[in-house]
């Protein structure tokens, strides 16, 4: 429904991709790094995020506060850009839609563990001191639980309002279930108690 | 010495983390600058200006000089408002300048810097820029200037780290426990040896400086209730509780010092092996030889011609 509104876009990639990979393509395409040997930088991707954000002359009320959700980056890095061209993407995501826009966004990366992938390192560690918020999700300590599926930690950052109380880290525990996740303190699941 | 950083001017590093963020205390320094009657520069790449401005007043916010590269650092929108150079070309103009009033150049930050441009190049703009104030045959004086970089230390290798360290007058990583920050502050002089402290602090509101004692020790986490909390000024003797003894008393010591040692060969020990007391009993050896022993009387060395 809300697509038939207008009121989501949805940059299919994987389709996308084969897109650009298999068809002539007559103007820049979001994905065009794909094709070429040395792609520098996502402002193709960049430009069709902003086109896709301008106000469209429907005579109906303009969106406002937009949010952009990226499922996910470290996709990019796999498909060859470097990790200081994918921060470049973010940077001018974040211009335009949290300051120009004063959207919100949400961005999905992932960590790289002990695999000691220096880019993926660089990507995540930019794109935490350019957060206010930060969910870390990641399996217990103890390993494979039934009822408890793994555990969220949560860090507020917020530089411009030192007087946010500084300890300013919360974990929860959580479990999945089918349409919805539940929350609750560590070692307070249902399942324990 | 967190409050007078400053005051020796030149390229001061602030190492941060993701846990610990330097922004506050950036704003922190930058406000103190301004107050002092510094010209104030900021380098804004990583924040928007609203957001670098939020938290200070009109009057704090008046003397500031923002050079916004946040908007199209770039140039992908192709607008040519961007200035000429970037983030680089703004630092290199400010190596020109001839006024004699102190500057401060905030930096936000070092590390957008650093990810974009060759570390050489910057090292050696940041050197030209920190050091203008002490060129030797320059008539006119030129003020002091403080060049204030924050440094997001996960992003960078150790070489990077180490070039920018060496250009640096103060380092200061920044830290903490229990929720509160700390500073740990290196601070090299010229001919004189590197100083380092830790100093607790907290940002208040208004983006100023507080400093604090550091966090109590009774307050510290996994404290086990059977042992009382020590304070501060107290030596703790590692000899209390011990299950062994390992003082002497005057005479155990006594005793101890006139032993002599079975392996020391003394003066006395000399002349007992050299003169045997009389009446003491030669050794003897008495041996049976059992059926195997092939006993031969004849020396075997009786063929050496010594």
């Amino acid at each position: 429904m809300a697509r038939e509104r207008g009121q989501l876009v949805f940059l299919e990639g994987l389709k996308s991709a084969v897109d650009v990979v298999f068809q002539a393509q007559k103007e820049p395409h979001p994905l065009q790094f794909l094709r070429e040997a040395n792609a520098g930088n996502l402002k193709p991707l960049f430009e069709f995020v902003r086109e896709a954000l301008k106000p469209v002359d429907s005579g109906e009320a303009r969106w406002t506060y937009p949010v952009l959700l990226v499922d996910d980056l470290s996709v990019l890095l796999s498909l060859g850009m470097g990790a200081v061209a994918v921060l470049d993407f973010i940077h001018y995501c974040r211009a335009t839609v949290c300051w120009e826009l004063k959207g919100n966004m949400v961005v999905l990366v992932h960590d790289s563990g002990d695999a000691e992938d220096e880019e993926n390192d660089i990507l995540l560690n930019g794109l935490s001191h350019q957060s206010h918020l930060i969910l870390r999700a990641e399996g217990l300590a103890t390993g494979f639980c039934r009822d408890v599926h793994g555990q969220l930690r949560i860090l507020w950052r917020r530089p411009s309002q030192p007087a946010v109380h500084r300890d300013q880290s919360f974990t929860y525990q959580y479990k999945i279930q089918d349409k919805s996740v539940s929350f609750f303190a560590k070692g307070m699941s249902p399942a324990v108690l | 010495m967190l409050d007078s950083l400053l005051a020796l001017g030149g390229l001061v590093l602030l190492r941060d983390s993701v846990e610990w963020e330097g922004r506050s205390l950036l704003k922190a320094l930058v406000k103190k600058s301004a107050l002092c009657g510094e010209q104030v520069h900021i380098l804004g790449c990583e924040v928007s200006e609203e957001e670098f401005r939020e938290g200070f007043d009109s009057d704090i916010n008046n003397r500031l000089v923002y050079h916004d590269f946040f908007r199209d650092p770039l140039n992908w929108s192709k607008t040519e408002e961007a200035f000429p150079g970037g983030p680089l070309g703004a630092l290199r103009a400010m190596c020109k300048r001839t006024d004699p009033v102190p500057v401060t150049i905030a930096l936000d930050s070092l590390s957008w810097l650093l990810l974009r441009l060759p570390c050489t190049t910057l090292c050696q703009v940041l050197h030209a820029v920190s050091h203008q104030d002490s060129c030797p045959g320059d008539s006119s004086s030129v003020g002091k200037v403080s060049v204030l970089g924050l440094l997001h230390e996960e992003l960078h290798g150790p070489g990077p780290v180490g070039a920018l360290s060496s250009l640096a007058q103060t380092e200061v990583t920044l830290g903490g426990t229990m929720g509160q920050a700390s500073a740990h502050i290196l601070c090299r002089r010229p001919r004189q040896r590197p100083t380092d402290q830790t100093q607790w602090f907290s940002i208040l509101p208004d983006f100023s400086l507080d400093l604090q004692e550091g966090p109590s020790v009774e307050s510290q986490p996994y404290s086990d209730p059977h042992i009382p909390p020590v304070s501060k000024n107290a030596k703790v003797d590692p000899t209390t509780h011990l299950t062994f003894n390992l003082h002497l008393s005057k005479k155990e010591r006594e005793a101890r010092d006139s032993l002599i040692l079975p392996f020391q060969f003394s003066s006395e020990k000399q002349q007992a092996l050299l003169r045997p007391r009389p009446g003491q009993a030669t050794s003897h050896i008495f041996y049976e030889p059992d059926a195997y022993d092939d006993l031969d009387q004849e020396d075997p060395d009786d063929d050496l011609d010594i």
